[in-house]
C-alpha cells in the first residue's frame, strides 16, 4: 500500500489503536520502515500494536524475530546503519534490560563514534508501567534509566492523539528514540484522530489545561489522574496548570521554567520510584533556573522506592488522585 | 534409540610450519598477484603494529591491541570481500580494516584517542571496532538482514574472538543467520587466550566451530597461519552468501603472539615456551618461505617491501602526529543530528570556558 492509496481517515481510537495507526501510516510513507520483535507480525504483537502490518506489508517489512532481545536491540541497530528504519517492539518493558547493552554502548552512540558516518534512526518501542493485574516483571517504569544516556530520546505518549503524532515523530527522527507507551491507558480512552501523517514535534512539553497558581508536571499513564486532580481543585478555587512532559529526555526546559515563573509552585508527579527519577530532573532544573520565582517548595508524587509490588498491592505503589490533591493542598498553603 | 542428527567438522590446512605444501594447494595459490599482495598487507600490518606498540610505550597513543598472529587471517577477510560487502569488525582486526580501506592515520587516531579514528572515507559501510565483546554479532545479522530485504547481492564478514563465542551476542545472532537464511559469514579468531583465560576454559565444546551446527549452519576450521586455507574458506564462504545460500561460521586458528593489549603482561599467564611454540607456526614466515620456494620472492624484494612497508607507516605516523585535536566542543557536535535545544546551553559553556583552544 503507497501513501497515496491511504485516506485520511479520522477514527476514534484508543491509545493502542493509535500506535497502529501510525505504524501503517509511517510503513506506507516509508519503504525503509521496518517491524521486528516478538510475535508481532502473525500474532499482531501481545497487545494488538501492530495488528494487519504483516498483511499490509508483507514479512519481509514485519518480523517476527527468535526470543532474544539483545539480539532485537542489536540487529535493529545494525538494520538502522543500513539507512533502515526499524521500529522493535521489546513485549515489555521488563525485558528490555536483555538489550541495554546495545541500546547504551551502541545506538546511542554510533552517530557521535563515527563522527556522524552512520547513524541510529530507529525506535524501540514497549509497553510499560503498571495498573493492569500484570504478572511479575510486567509493570515497572523505569524511563530514568534511558533518560540517563546521552545521545537517547525517550518519548512517553499520554492520549490517542499523542500517540499518533509522537510516533510518527520517534520513526522519521535520524536518532534513536525509546518510545515508551503506558499499557494502564492502552484502552482507557478513545479520541478521534485524523490519519493525516502530521508529526507532533519532540523535545516539546504539551501544555493539556492552563492555570495561574500551580504547575503540575507529569507524563505517561498519570496524566489521566493529574487532569482528574486538577478538575477536583478547580472545584476548590485553586488553578492547575497541567504539563504533559511527553518528551522525558531532552527536557523541554524553557516551558518547564515559564509555567513556573508564572505560577510559582510545581508538583511533579510520576509513577516510576522516587530516587534518581525523571521527576528529580525536573526538580532541580526549576531550582537551577526559578529558584526566586517559587513561593513553596517543589513536591514530587511518585512511585515508592521499592520493588512494584505484585498486582493485589498495585494500587498503593500507583499514585492516586487523592495524592495530587493533597499535594496542591499542601504548596498552596504555603 | 533413533539418532536423528550426526555432525562433522573439517578442518583445512595445506601448509606445513615451514610454508611446503603438504597436498595439492587450492586454486588461489595460482593467483600469484593476489597472493603477493596479500603478503605485502601481512607485512605492512606487521609493521604498523610494532610502530603502534612504540608510540603507546613513548606516550604518543593510548593503550593498543597488537595484531600479531592475525595478520594472515584479517588480510583474507579483506581480500574476500567485495568493496560493498560490509565489515563488521571487533578490535583486532587492523589486517583486514587496511584492506578496506581504512588509513593507518585513521587507525592511530582511533587508539589515539581521537573520535574521527572511526569516520573511515573508504568503507563508509563498514561498523566501527566493536569494543563490548561479541555485541557486534548482532549489527552483523542486522545489517545482512538489511541487505536480504533489500534482494542485494551483498554480504557481511563479522569477526569476532575465541572469548566472543562464550556470550549470547554470538549465539543469537548466528542462530537468527540460520533461521533468516543470511549472507553472513563469521570469522571466529581463536587466538587461544581472552586476555588471559584460556580457550579450553571458555568452553568444553572441542572446537568453537561445531557452535555453528547448533544454529543449523555449516562450520569450518581452517589453518589461520595458512594463508591459502584462510583464504579458501573465505571465498567459499562468500561466494555462498553473495549467492544466498546462507551464512558460514568459519574458526581461523592461531595464536595471539602479542600481550592482549599494551596494558596487559602476558607473561603472568602463558609460558614462554607455549610462545615460542606459536611462533614456529607464524603464517606472515610460512608465506614467505612458500613465496620463495615458488620463485616468486628475493631477499632483495623482501628488503624493498620492508622499506616500503616502513616509509607507509612512518608518513601515517607523521599525519597522525600533526593531526590537531578536535575543538572541545565536538564531544556534542556528533550525538544528535541537531543538538537539542536543552542541551545548547552546555554546548556554550564548554565553547567559554575553551575558547581560545582546549586547556
Amino acid at each position: 500500500m503507497s501513501a497515496a492509496e491511504r485516506s485520511n481517515e479520522t477514527r476514534d481510537v484508543t491509545l493502542v489503536e493509535a500506535v497502529n495507526m501510525a505504524l501503517h501510516r509511517a510503513m506506507a510513507d516509508d519503504e525503509n520502515v521496518v517491524v521486528l520483535g516478538e510475535d508481532i507480525a502473525t500474532n499482531g504483537g501481545v497487545f494488538r500494536a501492530t495488528v494487519g502490518l504483516k498483511e499490509a506489508f508483507g514479512f519481509k517489512r514485519v518480523m517476527d524475530t527468535p526470543l532474544a532481545e539483545n539480539l532485537i536491540a542489536g540487529t535493529a541497530i545494525g538494520m538502522a546503519t543500513q539507512g533502515l528504519k526499524p521500529v522493535a517492539e521489546f513485549q515489555f518493558m521488563g525485558f528490555i534490560y536483555a538489550g541495554m547493552e546495545q541500546i547504551v554502548s551502541h545506538a546511542a552512540r554510533m552517530r557521535n563514534r563515527t563522527r556522524g558516518r552512520l547513524h541510529c534512526p530507529l525506535v524501540f518501542r514497549a509497553p510499560f508501567g503498571g495498573g493492569i493485574h500484570a504478572p511479575e516483571h510486567h509493570s515497572e517504569s523505569t524511563e530514568a534509566l534511558f533518560a540517563h544516556i546521552p545521545g537517547l530520546r525517550v518519548v512517553i505518549p499520554s492520549s490517542p492523539q499523542r500517540a499518533y503524532g509522537l510516533l510518527l515523530a520517534a520513526i522519521r527522527n535520524p536518532d534513536p528514540v525509546i518510545f515508551l507507551e503506558p499499557k494502564r491507558i492502552y484502552r482507557a480512552v478513545t479520541q478521534s484522530v485524523e490519519d493525516n501523517g502530521e508529526a507532533l514535534p519532540l523535545d516539546t512539553f504539551f501544555t493539556l489545561r492552563e492555570g495561574d497558581d500551580v504547575t503540575l508536571i507529569t507524563w505517561g499513564a498519570c496524566v489521566m489522574e493529574t487532569l482528574q486532580a486538577a478538575d477536583k481543585l478547580a472545584e476548590q478555587g485553586v488553578s492547575c496548570e497541567v504539563i504533559d512532559v511527553a518528551t522525558v529526555s531532552p527536557l523541554d526546559r524553557e516551558t518547564l521554567l515559564c509555567s513556573v515563573a508564572k505560577t510559582g509552585r510545581a508538583v511533579i508527579i510520576h509513577e516510576a520510584c522516587r530516587n534518581g527519577g525523571v521527576g528529580a530532573e525536573v526538580a532541580a532544573s526549576i531550582a537551577e533556573a526559578a529558584f526566586l520565582d517559587l513561593q513553596a517548595p517543589v513536591v514530587r508524587v511518585t512511585g515508592y522506592d521499592t520493588v512494584m509490588p505484585y498486582y493485589r498491592n498495585e494500587q498503593y505503589y500507583l499514585p492516586q488522585g487523592e495524592d495530587i490533591v493533597t499535594a496542591v493542598e499542601q504548596v498552596i498553603a504555603l | 534409540m533413533k539418532e536423528v542428527h550426526e555432525f562433522h567438522v573439517d578442518s583445512t590446512r595445506y601448509l606445513d610450519d615451514h610454508g611446503k605444501p603438504l597436498s595439492e594447494l587450492p586454486p588461489q595459490a595460482g593467483n600469484t598477484d593476489r597472493v603477493l599482495a596479500a603478503y605485502r598487507n601481512m607485512v605492512l600490518t606487521r609493521t604498523f603494529d610494532s610502530k603502534a606498540i612504540a608510540l603507546q610505550r613513548t606516550g604518543k597513543c593510548g593503550t593498543y591491541p597488537s595484531v600479531l598472529g592475525h595478520e594472515v587471517v584479517g588480510t583474507a577477510i579483506g581480500q574476500g570481500m567485495a568493496k560493498s560487502d560490509v565489515f563488521v569488525p571487533y578490535y583486532r582486526d587492523q589486517a583486514a580494516h587496511i584492506l578496506r580501506g581504512v588509513s593507518l592515520r585513521e587507525l592511530l587516531l582511533y587508539w589515539g584517542g581521537d573520535e574521527r579514528g572511526s569516520a573511515w572515507q573508504n568503507c563508509p559501510e563498514d561498523l566501527p571496532i566493536s569494543v563490548p565483546i561479541a555485541t557486534q554479532c548482532c549489527h552483523a545479522v542486522g545489517v545482512a538482514s538489511a541487505m536480504k530485504i533489500r534482494d542485494q547481492q551483498r554480504a557481511v564478514v563479522c569477526c569476532i574472538g575465541d572469548g566472543g563465542t562464550s556470550k549470547g551476542d554470538f549465539l543469537e545472532s548466528i542462530n537468527l543467520a540460520g533461521a533468516w537464511h543470511l549472507p553472513v559469514v563469521f570469522v571466529v579468531i581463536n587466538n587461544q587466550w581472552a586476555i588471559s583465560t584460556p580457550r579450553s576454559l571458555q568452553s568444553s565444546a572441542e572446537t568453537i566451530a561445531q557452535k555453528a551446527i547448533s544454529a543449523g549452519l555449516p562450520g569450518h576450521i581452517v589453518d589461520g597461519n595458512d594463508y591459502f586455507a584462510t583464504i579458501e574458506a573465505l571465498d567459499a564462504a562468500l561466494e555462498r552468501a553473495h549467492g544466498g545460500k546462507g551464512a558460514t561460521v568459519i574458526e581461523a586458528v592461531t595464536y595471539r603472539l602479542g600481550d592482549h593489549t599494551t596494558a596487559d603482561d602476558a607473561t603472568r599467564y602463558r609460558t614462554a615456551e607455549d610462545l615460542k611454540r606459536a611462533w614456529e607456526k607464524d603464517g606472515i614466515k610460512r608465506l614467505q618461505n612458500w613465496l620463495h620456494d615458488s620463485g616468486h620472492w628475493s631477499p632483495d624484494k623482501e628488503k624493498a617491501l620492508q622499506a616500503d612497508c616502513k616509509q607507509a607507516v612512518e608518513k601515517a605516523v607523521e599525519e597522525y602526529l600533526a593531526t590537531e585535536a578536535e575543538p572541545p566542543t565536538a564531544m556534542l557536535d556528533y550525538l544528535f543530528e541537531t543538538l537539542p535545544a536543552a542541551l545548547q546551553p552546555q554546548r556554550e559553556q564548554i565553547a567559554n570556558k575553551y575558547r581560545g583552544g582546549a586547556a
